[in-house]
């Protein structure tokens, strides 16, 4: 057991007030302990942790590219390996750098199972450049570069199922959680650290800045997300779900309308037809993992 | 040991010999028979590394990148279109003061497609932050991977460098070589001392962000230790010489450049040809020498300067092109002899894996003494 008590992730870094990303990180680290190395891509938590000559980490931390953390743990394994050290590595990443443009190295490290964890905080879109769409932003937010208009429901696909595609890649844990149940976090955080080989785990991680709701509502909105549907919680041990969070569901709407980048689904006036897209998903979700109670 | 190696061969060797502890490469023609090489010395345990085998060149060099921010000494190789991959990385490495080695087998770069050398690829990278030293031979080649590990790591310089080699020119060619033994690889080059790591007991933060009131200064510390890397290699360069018997001391060498007219300055393979046509030259009675330029990062500017004041003129052989512009290293030969009488002609060829022989190195001294120059040479006119 780590002892949880301790902060990893010190306060005074420039991140939003209520951001998820760095809550989810505090976590993280309590999960992961005192004996780790991070790695992070270039992305909000590397701006807002490490503005030269400060530094939020009180772990070892090294970022380099935008793309390519995944190697970089791939090669920090490789080297404690051949000194026998026993540090975990754990990359923490937002979703653009692990969906998008981190895919290949993220693949190339799983196909060859290093002992690493990888966590990526999902905040759904490109945040530090200015909330521009990602391979995990939702069906239907209006992001910079998939906005709502006359013409457009915003964004038009599906978030990539990182997961799965991990998972298929022969991971040995993969999981998924968020910022609003810290337990969950910490406990499954500790689970893929001391699983040996290439471990994921995919937090949804609320922002507030970019997704248009209150600082002081990101636990709700994170609960709302998984309440509905359109998140949930679960574990898959050697590619199989074993475990996901049951909840008694919630409409869809009860999460969207809270949130700026879904407004044009209730105004000007409210679009049941677009909403009812976006129920779909939910339901699906609820059937294939089976989280209804 | 005398052996008779092929290049590549020659270089994986020289690398076994310098211990790297992770080695992370991706194959690519034609620097595959060095990391071949490498992966079967780990196979048979006759080294003990760490093998990575990536799913691309930018993967290579961010593994690297990371283990030796772990406290490992790293190997890696590639070529052209790998490098070009790599481009991004090899910025960052520089930036992060990691002393990661890497081959270059040299080739040209797409399009058109082509895996015969020139040296567009590493040129491409002079501003990068890495020392590019290039090879005339094999055992030059496997010697400079000896020498840079000792520059690299020197705790006053904490820079990458390239090793660069022609591809199938040298990785391909089998010649006699001297091999050291490990016993005296292990006299010259001592274990890694990583100036820092990343490490739980003592932990620091690697690769944050600078904003405008510090990211000056990073790039100025980076110059100047850029610049230092001339004495480093000045020091153990000589350090190689007395211990192995071929001295690097000099960042360019002379080759019957002493009571020279025209002086021919050129890098890599290409100057065994050169001083062939030399002795033919001097044979008839032309006085011409060649300046080899052996580190090209740092560029030699006061070395070149030096070597050649008493020249009336000079070709450069530039194996690339800087479109829009002029031959690379043409470029900053005239920058180093500026205010001089000397008249440089730069002649941009084979490239693409054009081969040049004695008789074209005799025409282009002749289209330097007309005052013809600062041209492709060797053009099929017909093509065009």
């Amino acid at each position: 057991m780590v002892d949880k008590t301790l902060e990893l992730f010190e306060c005074g870094h420039r991140a939003c007030g209520g951001c998820g990303a760095s809550s989810a990180v505090r976590m993280i680290l309590k999960g992961a302990g005192e004996d780790t190395i991070v790695v992070s891509p270039t992305g909000c938590l590397e701006v807002f942790s490490t503005p030269y000559p400060e530094t939020a980490w009180k772990v070892p931390w090294i970022h380099s590219l935008f793309e390519n953390a995944s190697a970089v743990a791939s090669g920090i394994e490789a080297s404690l390996k051949r000194q026998g050290r026993k540090e975990k590595v754990v990359v923490i990443g937002g979703d653009g750098a692990t969906v998008d443009i981190g895919m290949l190295c993220l693949s190339g490290a799983f196909e060859r199972n290093h002992d690493i964890t990888y966590i990526c905080y999902d905040n759904e879109a490109y945040m530090n450049t200015g909330i521009q769409r990602s391979g995990a932003t939702p069906f239907d937010a209006s992001t910079t570069t998939s906005p709502a208009g006359s013409c457009s429901m915003g964004n038009k696909h599906q978030k990539k199922d990182i997961p799965a595609i991990l998972a298929a890649h022969g991971a040995p844990y993969v999981a998924t959680a968020t910022m609003a149940y810290p337990t969950d976090l910490m406990k499954k955080v500790e689970t893929a650290v001391n699983t040996p080989g290439a471990c994921y785990i995919q937090v949804h991680a609320p922002c507030c800045t970019g997704w248009g709701f209150d600082g002081s509502k990101t636990i709700e909105v994170g609960k709302l997300a998984v309440e509905t549907g359109l998140w949930v919680n679960y574990e898959m041990i050697d590619g199989v779900v074993k475990k996901a969070k049951k909840v008694k569901r919630k409409p869809v709407e009860d999460y969207l309308s809270v949130q700026k980048r879904f407004r044009h689904l209730f105004k000007p006036q409210k679009n049941d037809e677009e909403i009812a897209k976006v129920q779909a998903i939910a339901d699906r979700n609820a059937e294939k993992f089976g989280i209804d109670l | 040991m005398k052996q008779i190696l092929e290049g590549s061969h020659a270089v994986a060797e020289a690398t076994r010999l310098c211990r790297p502890e992770v080695i992370a490469a991706y194959p690519i023609t034609p620097q595959t028979h060095i990391v071949e090489a490498l992966a079967q010395m780990v196979a048979d345990c006759r080294l003990q590394s760490e093998y990575i085998c990536v799913e691309s060149e930018f993967s290579a060099l961010s593994a690297c990148l990371g283990a030796s921010a772990a406290g490992s000494r790293t190997y890696s190789a590639t070529t052209s279109q790998g490098l070009a991959l790599m481009f991004e990385v090899c910025f960052n490495v520089a930036g992060m003061r990691l002393p990661i080695v890497m081959t270059i087998a040299n080739r040209a770069l797409s399009a058109p497609l082509s895996i015969w050398n020139d040296q567009q690829d590493s040129i491409a990278l002079r501003d990068s932050g890495w020392i590019q030293l290039y090879a005339e031979d094999n055992q030059e080649a496997l010697d400079l991977h000896i020498l840079a590990y000792r520059v690299c790591e020197d705790h006053d310089i904490l820079l990458p460098a390239f090793v660069c080699f022609d591809g199938f020119i040298l990785t391909h060619t089998y010649e006699p070589v001297d091999m050291p033994t490990q016993e005296e690889v292990d006299a010259y080059l001592p274990a890694f001392n990583p100036y820092q790591k990343l490490d739980a007991k003592d932990p620091i933060s690697f690769g944050m962000y600078a904003t405008p009131d510090y990211y000056l200064e990073f790039r100025y510390e980076n110059q100047r230790a850029m610049l230092r890397t001339k004495e480093a290699i000045r020091k153990y360069g000589a350090l190689f010489g007395e211990q192995f018997g071929r001295d690097y001391s000099g960042l360019v060498e002379g080759y019957k450049l002493e009571d020279a007219e025209v002086a021919i300055i050129a890098m890599g393979s290409i100057c065994g040809t050169v001083k062939d046509a030399i002795d033919e030259m001097r044979a008839d009675g032309k006085k011409v020498g060649l300046l080899k330029i052996r580190c090209y990062r740092p560029f030699p500017d006061e070395e070149i300067a030096a070597a050649l004041s008493h020249i009336k003129t000079v070709a450069v052989l530039d194996k690339n092109i800087s479109l829009g512009s002029k031959g690379a290293v043409a470029l900053e030969v005239k920058d180093a002899l500026y205010g001089s009488s000397i008249d440089v002609y730069d002649y941009i060829l084979g490239l693409g894996g054009r081969d040049i022989r004695k008789k074209d190195i005799k025409a282009i001294v002749d289209l330097a003494e007309k005052g013809s120059g600062d041209m492709f040479y060797g053009l099929r006119e017909e093509l065009l």
